[in-house]
């Protein structure tokens, strides 16, 4: 009797509760008309800013030329991919982007709880408080500023030229102009901009320890260091994790700003990264379908990678998930 | 007292433990300070050095040698800068782009902040999975660029305003702030006939200043330092910004110099001074104000980390 088991009283009655819960529910969301008024804009924004983007990733599975249409574009399916797969240039791009980000990341992780932890311990609050101040700076420089100081700092009569011969290292290159030196300088510039900026979140953690953990251990004889490996970093580790798989994540994810900048003839070869890929083939070029394909394959890779990392740093961190 | 007898116990030393243990956090704090100060040095000398080199004169820059101090001081860079009708309208648009974004910002946010911070709204899961999506999930650069060319908003001033009147991470953090603001004022408001936005306005921004400062001074910064929209969208040079105009003079000094000709090193000295000026006026706003409002930027990440 399955089939007409739409028709049992019980169902029916379940059905007028479904009718009747809908038309409260309408008619609390029209009592509501003052908030849904003031949310609207946000959603309509939302909807042409966020969404229809992301619809706009079929692009990646089509062939558009500038007058087609997105709809009106022909399907090619994987053909884009498969071109990818075997494209000399995409796969530089790849390697110098892993390359900087795997140098920025072993640096750039570390170097903030190390100073962060320096920092908690300075005993004279105005001295602290100074080094923040200037440690947080660089923070605030575009890549533009950035990169305009860089080019300074590293031509042959720049600073660090300066500084070499000062020490007696007789040294007069552009290092800019050397492509092999290209992923060291744009991974130490982005932890130099970034370091101090990156303690604030773990400072604002050792804010909250209890300090009678301190002075437990401290009555126990244990040092400084002691109490700082053994309180401080374990209350630092959920902090610590999060950011670990926020930049494992962004392994792929490529600073557009910095490259554009920082890029030239002489070091493109290990300067182009992914980002500054799909803009000079879908920009500068108009090959938008080719250029979409990269930049979905390398976001689908990203959100691949955050989903193992937060899974396993869940397995590290007693199944609590940090996203 | 168990544990005083056993660390008596277990180090012979316990009778000067507090002594030893003076002198250990002694030498931490001496090798910890010198340490603290070499990174500050580190961060510190190079821009000092940008500083300086701006007011360099043509000769002392092409000569080189100095670090912290040029051999001669001038005001040449910035005069040549200065005259510069471009660098004047870039600077208007940069200021003009920041206030009015600012504001379109922060109220647009702080908008739809305020029913997503009521529980009982109807649809909010919604909503709120929507927004959660913007910040994982987003078209690229490719499918953006076509979605802000079909709005017509290629070539236009409001491009630098309209993409970025929303961000789902500044609304957590106004959502997190009203929902601390007490019902009963709410309540006692509608009582006396107010309406939602009358509330939100008459009640709920006023006793918001904090979080409203936050997302404005954040969204400030971006909005000064922002390039890539320029970059992307824009090629109208009235529009330029002062972060193009500066990329554009760095690009261009670049080129001169990929050619390596030796008549280029004169021009190539001038136009030093002339992007180190450049680079000077665009970052004066931010070191400025930067001591005013850095413990602002303390707080609002703080605000934003501990919740969002």
């Amino acid at each position: 009797m399955q089939a007409s088991a739409q028709d049992t009283p019980h169902a029916k009655h379940r059905k007028a509760g479904v009718v009747a819960r809908v038309r409260q529910w309408w008619s609390q969301f029209i009592y509501q008309w003052q908030l849904q008024a003031m949310i609207a804009p946000g959603i309509v924004f939302m909807i042409i800013f966020n969404f229809i983007p992301i619809y706009g990733l079929v692009l990646a599975f089509k062939n558009y030329t500038v007058v087609d249409t997105i709809s009106g574009a022909p399907w090619v399916g994987w053909e884009n991919f498969r071109i990818i797969l075997s494209d000399k240039y995409f796969w530089d791009s790849v390697w110098n982007t892993l390359g900087i980000s795997a140098i920025k990341l072993s640096l750039g992780f570390v170097l903030p709880i190390i100073l962060a932890v320096m920092i908690y311990e300075v005993p004279w609050g105005p001295f602290k408080r100074i080094v923040q101040t200037l440690t947080y700076l660089p923070h605030f420089f575009s890549w533009i500023i950035l990169g305009g100081m860089l080019i300074n700092w590293l031509s042959t009569n720049g600073l660090l030229n300066e500084i070499l011969n000062f020490v007696g290292v007789n040294a007069s290159s552009n290092y800019l102009l050397d492509a092999d030196k290209y992923w060291g300088i744009a991974a130490l510039s982005d932890v130099w901009k970034e370091a101090g900026w990156g303690t604030i979140l773990y400072l604002a953690v050792m804010a909250g320890i209890d300090p009678s953990l301190y002075e437990a251990a401290e009555m126990d004889g244990a040092s400084k260091i002691r109490r700082i490996w053994h309180i401080t970093i374990p209350e630092l580790g959920t902090m610590i994790t999060l950011n670990m798989v926020l930049s494992i994540s962004a392994l792929f994810g490529s600073n557009l700003d910095q490259t554009l900048i920082l890029m030239n003839t002489q070091n493109q070869p290990k300067s182009e990264v992914i980002n500054s890929y799909v803009y000079r083939i879908g920009l500068t070029q108009g090959d938008f379908s080719y250029a979409t394909a990269v930049g979905l394959g390398v976001s689908i890779v990203s959100v691949v990678l955050l989903v193992i990392t937060n899974v396993v740093s869940k397995k590290i961190n007693d199944n609590q998930s940090v996203l | 007292m168990k544990r005083t007898t056993k660390v008596q116990l277990d180090n012979p030393q316990a009778m000067h433990a507090g002594k030893s243990l003076r002198h250990g956090s002694m030498t931490f704090n001496v090798v910890n300070t010198v340490l603290l100060v070499i990174f500050t040095l580190i961060i510190v000398i190079p821009v000092w050095n940008i500083v300086i080199s701006s007011f360099a004169s043509t000769q002392s820059l092409s000569e080189g040698g100095f670090v912290f101090w040029p051999k001669a001081l001038s005001l040449d860079n910035y005069r040549s800068v200065l005259q510069d009708n471009q660098l004047w309208r870039a600077l208007l648009i940069s200021v003009l782009k920041t206030a009015i974004g600012v504001v379109a910002h922060t109220l647009f946010c702080a908008i739809f902040a305020y029913p997503l911070s009521k529980a009982y709204l109807k649809g909010r899961k919604l909503y709120s999975a929507m927004g959660i999506i913007t910040m994982f999930f987003s078209g690229g650069m490719i499918p953006t660029y076509l979605l802000i060319k079909s709005l017509g908003l290629l070539d236009s001033f409001w491009v630098y305003i309209i993409p970025a009147l929303f961000s789902y991470y500044d609304v957590i953090i106004l959502m997190n702030f009203f929902r601390q603001v007490p019902a009963s004022l709410e309540e006692s408001a509608k009582i006396d006939g107010a309406s939602e936005w009358r509330i939100f306005r008459s009640v709920i921004l006023p006793l918001s200043k904090p979080a409203l400062a936050t997302i404005a001074l954040f969204h400030g910064v971006a909005q000064w330092n922002d390039f890539m929209t320029t970059k992307l969208y824009i090629t109208n040079e009235n529009l330029y910004p002062l972060q193009m105009r500066l990329y554009d003079i760095i690009v261009r000094s670049q080129a001169a110099s990929d050619m390596g000709n030796v008549g280029q090193i004169v021009l190539d000295t001038t136009s030093r001074g002339v992007r180190l000026a450049t680079i000077m006026i665009t970052i004066a706003p931010i070191l400025v104000l930067y001591p005013f409002v850095q413990r602002y930027f303390v707080g609002g990440t703080m605000l934003g980390a501990v919740k969002g």
